[in-house]
């Protein structure tokens, strides 16, 4: 075949990173499924969304759902002998499922619907409960993209880098992102940007850079970091959503509550440091009374033993808001 | 992967040389540099979850778990700098935080691990509320009790529940949080192995009357109380008291037995002599007869309630001999007061067991002789140690002494019962001899001995082939039976013992239980064996003179040993 029609060059070519968070290269993940020698292959399109603040999936799944498939359509044309999952959260399994069928059509493509929260959108979590179990992270190294799904090579996407391969597929890729905007704004919703604007871009070009004293939560409604207007001019890390939280109207205990019930609900509960950190920070914050020294001896345990990114990620928000907004 | 490749590495600059393919805990254990850890356990999946065995690696960033880190060549590895003792530090106190402390009442006293690390790293135990308290408290028949509010979450019963195909413990959700609960299904029930107790790392599973009531059976002082007890507690118990696996502490046993007050101190194992002389008179006539084939062991009490619950159709493969506890109780309770002239009901007959199921075994309605119970009370290994301890017997320092007559003497067979393959092995050599007229010349049948879960051999009785099967831990026993759904005819004789290597794994024995250990523990039993002047069974002179006075009586035998066996719904219940 041509090189410049083989679908993973050019995904490298124009270095398209994945959309699931992590921004892990796209083009070496597919390399590494496409060269493993195994009878059977598995691919993945991740819509587990599931964090408050994040819903640019849905909007997606709603607006293009086509060009979604053909992403996943050029990528069970690249990897041999394979078979594809659209994994979808309940709401989106239950809105988009006929819409989806219907494009898959005689495709080897299932639609899967994902019966657990937020945690089930981890990759390897994915290959858990695709399996019938329920959402628990696997030890890493092997990688999905090694030995997932019942053991087989795995490529385990998010539906926006779907998005992206397809509009590659049709020569029509422009390296944007969607973001998410919520929270107190005038106008929420998904814009498509390009994928470097910092937050105070997308606030401005959206209308809805607050005239009030504020902070914004970026990268995700549970696990974002805090940034006060001050901070503005970077990008996102992680998940690309931006909540803007009137800084006189939001309790911080109601907001770090939110955040610990979330956690708790959402966390698989293996690891000590997530299980039981998580467990005392929601009594402490329940209870408004902080003990900052053992808070930060919890964080530490959080952010350095957490068996996975989301227990090492959970004492971003709270630590964030407790030195700049508390 | 070539197993013969060595790697060079250094652990606290420590130059070491390991095998290739192990992870880091295990070569900082080969090499005694000790590592925290909780959830670990050399039988298990590694689960990384206590979060305690985290070490550096020099040139690499974080904290990497060791017991799920793989030990490469070259690699630099610190288990202890000031960062993480900081981490291990606060993991432990979320650890104990969580569990509810019962330390006066714990199987794990005398080698509880949190408590040790605790004092190790000085946390303050107390400063949090236990967040399991009022957690539930759940009772599995008369073997097993599972306090919830002590669980720490690690997976490790739940893990050893499936590994033995039982499948009963499972992680369920309540509220936020997982927690590990009994199945409720009515098509699942448990099978009183005690595996989940003896993999526990803080003691959240214990024995039904472990140890509040291990002072029971010697409280009624009107009556005569006798005491046998396993081949497998021999080289087991000394465990208790600081002493290596594998130790024969039997004359030591029978003294502090006797210093405790009893009457009398039998030998569960004179016992196992006549279950093999029974098992072997009826391989034989299954054989002869074409009954049904092939005959499955029945000693195991938890294999004896899997087939009757799970697996019903095979009731009839089991062979109708009673366990050598039943045995030796009924026949303390007719054959003995009969030559003592004491009434049975004036007797308690106390077994000491490495087992938990024994515990339900003895509630068996089926069982009774005569409407007596043929054995009152069964005690774990663990429950003897607490009472020596509780009595303050120098068990160590004891002289040893002999049991009693006229049960106190066994062979050699009748002692390998305490591993897997020894009872099939015990009845071979006896056997061979009621087919042949003649003595083995080579008795040791190394085929069916050691840790394999499933070892099979064909032994040549008198030009006759024997296919053969010893089998240790349900989940093998389940292939057995797979494969025997396909051929039928695949074997002739199959020995199941539901714990891994058998009684010396058995729920009922010391905490920690390994591999390793068990290997000790059944070589052990294999050296007692050897020493043993007579080792066949049928060559045994108190056997012989049982048959002669009392056996030879059809009615006896029939009574005090065989039984029957049904098919059984769910007898676990929770209240949820």
């Amino acid at each position: 075949m041509d090189k410049k029609e083989d679908t993973i060059f050019k995904i490298k070519e124009v270095g398209l990173t994945g959309r699931g968070g992590a921004g892990f290269p796209t083009g070496v993940k597919w390399e590494m499924v496409k060269n493993q020698k195994a009878d059977k292959k598995y691919i993945i399109c991740n819509g587990s969304e599931g964090e408050p603040g994040v819903f640019k999936d849905k909007y997606l799944l709603e607006k293009y759902p086509e060009v979604v498939v053909e992403g996943i359509k050029a990528s069970l044309e690249t990897i041999d002998h394979s078979l594809a999952y659209i994994y979808l959260n309940k709401e989106y399994y239950k809105q988009f499922n006929k819409k989806l069928e219907k494009l898959c059509d005689g495709l080897p493509i299932v639609i899967f619907e994902k019966k657990w929260g937020y945690l089930g959108g981890e990759e390897t979590a994915v290959c858990e409960v695709i399996e019938g179990k329920r959402p628990i992270v696997r030890k890493k190294p092997p990688f999905p993209g090694e030995s997932g799904l019942w053991g087989f090579p795995t490529l385990v996407n998010n539906v926006e880098t779907f998005y992206h391969v397809g509009r590659i597929k049709e020569g029509n890729f422009k390296n944007t992102k969607f973001f998410c905007v919520s929270g107190d704004v005038k106008k929420e919703g998904v814009w498509e940007f390009p994928a470097e604007y910092t937050i105070r871009q997308v606030l401005e070009e959206t209308s809805n850079f607050p005239e009030f004293d504020f902070f914004v939560q970026a990268g995700g409604g549970a696990s974002g970091e805090i940034l006060l207007p001050s901070e503005l001019d970077q990008e996102i890390c992680g998940a690309s959503s931006v909540i803007v939280f009137n800084k006189e109207k939001t309790d911080p205990y109601e907001l770090m509550r939110k955040w610990a019930q979330f956690f708790l609900e959402e966390n698989c509960d293996k690891c000590v440091p997530c299980r039981e950190g998580v467990y005392r920070i929601s009594e402490m914050v329940k209870a408004e009374k902080l003990d900052r020294e053992f808070l930060d001896e919890i964080f530490f345990v959080l952010e350095n033993t957490s068996f996975c990114s989301l227990g090492r990620g959970v004492a971003v928000p709270f630590r964030s808001l407790i030195n700049k907004v508390l | 992967m070539d197993k013969n490749k060595k790697i060079n590495l250094i652990i606290d600059s420590k130059q070491i040389e390991a095998d290739d393919g192990k992870n880091i805990l295990e070569v900082a254990k080969e090499n005694k540099i000790s590592i925290p850890t909780l959830c670990y356990h050399s039988d298990l999946k590694n689960k990384a979850s206590c979060r305690m065995c985290i070490v550096e690696i020099k040139g690499k960033r974080g904290f990497f778990t060791s017991c799920s880190t793989k030990a490469e060549d070259g690699m630099e590895i610190i288990t202890s700098s000031p960062d993480l003792l900081r981490a291990r530090k606060t993991n432990l106190e979320l650890l104990f935080a969580q569990h509810r402390e019962e330390c006066s009442d714990c199987v794990t006293s005398h080698n509880c691990h949190l408590l040790k690390m605790a004092k190790e790293m000085q946390v303050k135990i107390g400063r949090l509320p236990d967040r399991k308290t009022g957690y539930p408290v759940y009772e599995f028949g008369p073997s097993l009790i599972f306090d919830s509010s002590k669980c720490i979450d690690c997976g490790n019963c739940t893990e050893m529940c499936r590994k033995q195909g039982i499948n009963f413990l499972e992680k369920r959700q309540k509220d936020t949080f997982y927690q590990v609960k009994p199945k409720l299904e009515e098509n699942r029930d448990c099978i009183y192995c005690g595996q989940c107790l003896v993999h526990c790392p803080v003691g959240a599973f214990e024995a039904v009357g472990e140890f509040e009531q291990v002072e029971e059976p010697l409280k009624d002082k009107t009556k005569k109380v006798v005491f046998q007890f396993a081949p497998a507690i021999r080289t087991s118990i000394g465990e208790e008291f600081g002493l290596e696996p594998g130790e024969n502490m039997f004359g030591q046993l029978v003294a502090a037995i006797r210093k405790l007050g009893v009457d009398k101190v039998f030998d569960t194992s004179v016992a196992a002599d006549i279950t093999t002389i029974e098992e072997a008179n009826e391989l034989i006539e299954r054989i002869k007869n074409k009954g049904a084939m092939p005959m499955f062991t029945s000693c195991c009490p938890a294999w004896v309630k899997y087939l009757e619950f799970y697996n019903p159709a095979y009731l009839s493969h089991l062979t109708t001999v009673r366990s050598p506890q039943i045995i030796l109780g009924g026949l303390i309770k007719t054959y003995f007061v009969e030559k003592e002239g004491i009434d049975p009901k004036n007797i308690i007959v106390v077994s000491v067991m490495p087992c938990v199921a024994k515990k339900y075994e003895i509630s068996r309605e089926e069982m009774k002789v005569d409407g007596l119970k043929p054995v009152d009370f069964v005690l774990t290994t663990r429950e003897l140690a607490r009472l020596f301890y509780n009595h303050k017997i120098d068990f160590k320092n004891l002289k040893p002494e002999q049991p009693d007559d006229p049960l106190g003497i066994a062979t050699g067979a009748g002692v390998i019962y305490g591993a897997s393959g020894g009872v099939m092995e015990s009845a071979l050599r006896t056997a061979y001899y009621k087919i042949t007229g003649k003595e083995l010349e080579n008795i040791e049948f190394e085929s069916v001995r050691g840790m394999e879960g499933i070892k099979k051999a064909e032994v040549d009785i008198g030009g006759q082939k024997v296919r053969v099967a010893a089998v240790n831990g349900i989940a093998n026993a389940q292939k057995i039976l797979r494969e025997l759904q396909l051929d039928s005819s695949t074997y002739d004789y199959v020995e199941v013992m539901a714990c891994p290597g058998g009684c010396i794994g058995g729920g009922g024995q010391p905490v920690p239980t390994d591999k390793e250990i068990r290997q000790k523990r059944a070589a052990g039993l294999y050296k007692i064996d050897k020493e043993k002047k007579i080792r066949l069974a049928h060559q045994s002179d108190i056997v012989k003179s049982i048959y002669k006075d009392f056996l030879g009586d059809e009615k006896n035998v029939h009574k005090l040993c065989h039984t029957k066996y049904f098919p059984k719904k769910r007898e676990v219940e929770i209240k949820e």
